[in-house]
């Protein structure tokens, strides 16, 4: 049986990870292959690595850190941040990466969703989509969740995956960074409009909120950052819980 | 020992690298049919949308070389659907080494099947030291059918093959250099073949 997936977040900037309190004010949580190695260890299902630098000061994804992510951990990964163009992409699939994640490129020029799934497969593209929930409409938002747009969150959703996304990972802004759980309904509807995967992010504080992510949620992967790079959760207590509220994991 | 893993397109073939790079063995990519010919071991992987793929096997004649490979052959993924008789994806004809067609996963379930599976029925010795309903990770739109060479089993929307084995063909839909100590357990039982 297809298990549900717990993926760790390492937010890059400058070859080390950090984690935004809504996006903003970094903190420094350590080396990112250090991390991924010891997440990897730990029951970690996948990883994903975000170049935050890479969309806010426009530097690109350090292909080093890739290849030598790839080289020592056993576990798939997917990068985003920036990605940008067809190029970029294949050279990150090439270092060792096996998904990309593309977000604000994708909202700027959709066809590059068609371009990338045709040339790499839809399985190694994942859109990521930050949204805000203003006014009871989610609105999807540009460059690392700073400029609002126009777009509704489940109307764009579908767009993606007509045009060729293999996985959605969706950030509630509202929740990012505030530790009172995921954005369930949002989560549930989004799971009712698309037929690919659904990562859900922001807003894990408590295992109680895992739980609920999965089940509330319907979410297919559940992805934090500080409550496992502080140490406030620990996957294998996290996958003991889950599995004792019957969701199907690996252990 | 000579590891190659064929080398014919774009995609995340590194990762299959640094896998037996873990293991200890300095596999080589390569494209060269000389090269593969002479390998001890070799890694059929799969990269993108299966006619393309075919294409660029067939550009390369690498279509009528890999039937015909005598020594260990490893399909993984997309390498292992193109070594059977057809796929759905994109109508493509296969190698016809394995004996069953590839189709598309129905919309009752999400597709694609990604992540960490079960697998069952374990009958090789690719699987030694592998228990039954490990977890191996997955990730792919096409499954194989159940068939007579299938030596794995696994369950998603239906019953499909996880692995299959004709004499010295061996392939497996999900990635061993990708499923964390069992799917390195299973590459060194290739190995140890």
């Amino acid at each position: 049986m297809l298990a549900k997936r717990i993926i760790p977040c390492l937010d890059i900037k400058n070859g080390r990870t950090v984690k935004g309190v809504n996006f903003l004010n970094l903190r420094d949580a350590g080396d990112p292959v250090a991390l991924a190695k010891q997440y990897a260890e730990n029951g970690a299902d996948e990883l994903v690595f975000l170049d935050i630098s890479a969309t806010l000061e426009s530097r690109s994804t350090t292909i080093d850190m890739v290849r030598n992510v790839a080289e020592h951990i056993d576990i798939p990964f997917t990068v985003g941040g920036g990605v940008s163009t067809k190029d970029g992409v294949e050279l990150l699939l090439k270092s060792g990466a096996d998904k990309v994640g593309v977000n604000s490129a994708a909202i700027k020029r959709p066809e590059l969703v068609n371009e990338l799934s045709k040339a790499f497969g839809n399985q190694c593209i994942v859109v990521a989509i930050d949204a805000k929930q203003v006014d009871g409409k989610w609105l999807v938002h540009l460059a690392g969740g700073t400029i609002p747009t126009d777009l509704d969150l489940f109307e764009w959703a579908k767009e993606v995956e007509t045009r060729g996304a293999g996985e959605i990972l969706f950030t509630s802004m509202n929740n990012d960074g505030v530790k009172t759980g995921f954005a369930n309904s949002a989560l549930a509807q989004l799971s009712e409009t698309v037929n690919i995967p659904i990562i859900a992010s922001g807003g894990a504080g408590t295992i109680q909120h895992f739980v609920d992510v999965f089940t509330e949620g319907k979410a297919d992967a559940a992805l934090a950052a500080s409550v496992f790079h502080f140490g406030e959760i620990a996957i294998n207590d996290l996958k003991q819980e889950l599995q004792s509220n019957k969701i199907n994991i690996r252990l | 020992m000579n590891v190659i893993i064929i080398d014919y397109g774009a995609g995340n073939i590194q990762s299959i690298q640094f896998a037996f790079q873990r293991l200890g063995i300095n596999a080589k990519l390569s494209n060269s049919i000389e090269e593969i010919l002479s390998a001890d071991k070799v890694i059929f992987p799969g990269v993108g949308e299966a006619s393309q793929a075919m294409q660029m096997l067939k550009k390369s004649k690498l279509d009528l070389i890999i039937p015909t490979l005598k020594q260990d052959v490893l399909g993984i993924c997309l390498g292992m659907q193109l070594l059977c008789k057809h796929t759905e994806e994109g109508n493509t004809k296969g190698l016809g080494v394995f004996d069953v067609d590839v189709k598309r996963f129905s919309s009752a379930v999400k597709v694609p099947h990604m992540g960490w599976n079960t697998i069952q029925n374990l009958q090789s010795g690719l699987l030694k030291n592998i228990p039954e309903e490990s977890y191996m990770y997955s990730v792919h739109s096409y499954y194989a059918s159940i068939g007579k060479q299938t030596i794995a089993r696994s369950q998603y929307d239906l019953e499909f093959s996880a692995a299959l084995q004709s004499d010295n063909f061996y392939g497996v839909q999900f990635h061993p250099e990708k499923s964390s100590k069992d799917g390195a357990q299973l590459l060194q039982n290739f190995l140890n073949l």
